[in-house]
């Protein structure tokens, strides 16, 4: 076990390193959030008191979009110079390759979505100060979801044709009921609705799907990744 | 092995064929109207036995998939494909029939309603997993990744199930009480089941020549290949 960790944590960390370095996912994700925040506000009036109701909606949209900018690099940038073989082919095993790019996807995801819910709450007057902790559970709970499916496609589509095409037309109907969880979930925390029975089920629904889908998605790397 | 294939083949389809004349003779000119809908309810004959069909399809599409992956046999994923393939052709009926009759009854095309956003991912999943069999040439690496795709399409569409019903119900929509099937009388629900019967016939006869042609086109491909190769 704690040899797959350590493998898993190297993975990690030279995905972050390598990030931090040329910060080529941040920029791309992060800029590309901040145009569709700005477009929202022609879709709608920025100002109505409708925006909370469907504030939890609009945030899970654009860390969508923004994830499947950094997910889609994942495993797509290992090609160049055959880095990919490498690594399948090092004493690591598959799963902790997998693993290891999740948790620095999920990071890296994690740190464009609070850098987009800040300006999410400063432009669109949002006070959720009340609410903080479980907003950041139900983030945390929805990125991972969203991660392990999308780094899980990932290295599914890398050697695709139209790589860039299949991985959010098989991501996304995919991804339903986490963000249809975490949707309902972020509207009601922002409209002021604490976590409790009504919306308990939503919080079960989130953890179920990232349970189920991080043992498959463990499960089935191999045969994605080897065969 | 071929001829004995293409009997069973017309054998099911004058099955299906007789199935499915006598089942609309009576749907069409013995039944009467519905007394609330009128004519229109006759739709959930086409509608109903194609659900039951598709859902069936997908199901044997998971364990064609999971044969595959155990097996490694490539006849189990041309079979998987096949059923697929069938199956969201019938899904796509249920879709357009669902809508046609909202359109009358409900007097809108689409409602939102909980088993029509579930028929509609689940839709989307597998023309995914279509799309994403034609974008790999390789066979075996198109039998492995598809058979993943299957799976998960598979597990994720009993979650959606389950969680688009407690996201509706949160929010009752008044459609929902006009939902059909409950009170029909008892003559007029046998219609359905034959129908099915017919239908699961009718997609059985399609997988059979899907299947073929699936495995025909592999062969053929691997021969290119060999050409090519030369």
């Amino acid at each position: 076990m704690s040899s797959f960790l350590r493998a898993s944590y190297t993975i990690a960390a030279k995905d972050l390193r390598s990030e931090m370095r040329t910060k080529e996912a941040f920029n791309a994700s992060f800029a590309f959030s901040l145009v569709i925040l700005v477009l929202f506000s022609f879709a709608f009036d920025p100002s109505s008191e409708e925006l909370r109701t469907i504030s939890g909606g609009l945030l899970w949209l654009v860390f969508s979009f923004a994830g499947a900018l950094v997910l889609n690099r994942s495993f797509a940038r290992e090609l160049q110079n055959d880095c990919l073989d490498a690594l399948i082919s090092s004493p690591a095993p598959t799963s902790a390759i997998f693993f290891g790019k999740t948790l620095a996807n999920f990071l890296l995801l994690m740190i464009v979505e609070i850098a987009a819910l800040a300006v999410f709450a400063v432009l669109y007057d949002t006070h959720f100060s009340k609410q903080f902790w479980p907003v950041v559970l139900v983030m945390l709970l929805g990125t991972w979801g969203m991660t392990v499916i999308g780094t899980m496609f990932s290295a599914l589509t890398v050697n695709l044709r139209m790589r860039e095409m299949m991985l959010p037309t098989l991501v996304y109907p995919l991804l339903i009921p986490a963000l249809m969880a975490a949707m309902t979930l972020t509207s009601d925390l922002m409209s002021g609705t604490p976590l409790g029975k009504d919306n308990l089920i939503w919080l079960r629904v989130l953890a179920g799907f990232d349970f189920i889908y991080t043992v498959l998605a463990v499960v089935f790397i191999d045969i994605v990744l080897v065969g | 092995m071929t001829q004995t294939r293409d009997r069973i083949l017309f054998v099911l389809a004058a099955v299906c064929a007789v199935l499915l004349c006598v089942d609309f003779y009576k749907i069409f000119l013995i039944l009467p109207d519905e007394a609330n809908q009128g004519a229109i309810y006759r739709i959930v004959y086409v509608h109903v036995p194609s659900i039951f069909t598709g859902f069936t399809g997908f199901f044997v599409a998971l364990a064609a998939s999971g044969a595959y992956l155990v097996t490694g046999k490539l006849k189990y994923d041309a079979f998987a494909a096949a059923v697929t393939e069938v199956s969201l052709a019938f899904a796509t009926i249920v879709l357009a029939t669902g809508m046609i009759w909202g359109r009358i009854i409900w007097g809108i095309w689409w409602a939102w309603d909980a088993r029509l956003t579930t028929m509609l991912v689940c839709w989307l999943i597998y023309a995914g997993y279509l799309m994403l069999r034609r974008a790999i040439d390789e066979p075996t690496q198109r039998a492995k990744l598809s058979a993943v795709v299957s799976i998960f399409g598979c597990v994720d569409i009993l979650i959606v199930w389950k969680s688009i019903e407690w996201w509706r119900t949160q929010h009752p929509a008044p459609v929902l009480s006009v939902r059909d099937g409950g009170g029909m009388g008892p003559g007029m629900e046998a219609p359905i089941y034959w129908n099915w019967l017919a239908f699961m016939c009718l997609a059985a006869i399609l997988v059979m020549v899907r299947t073929r042609q699936e495995q025909r086109s592999r062969e053929i491909d691997s021969l290119r290949r060999m050409a090519h190769s030369y």
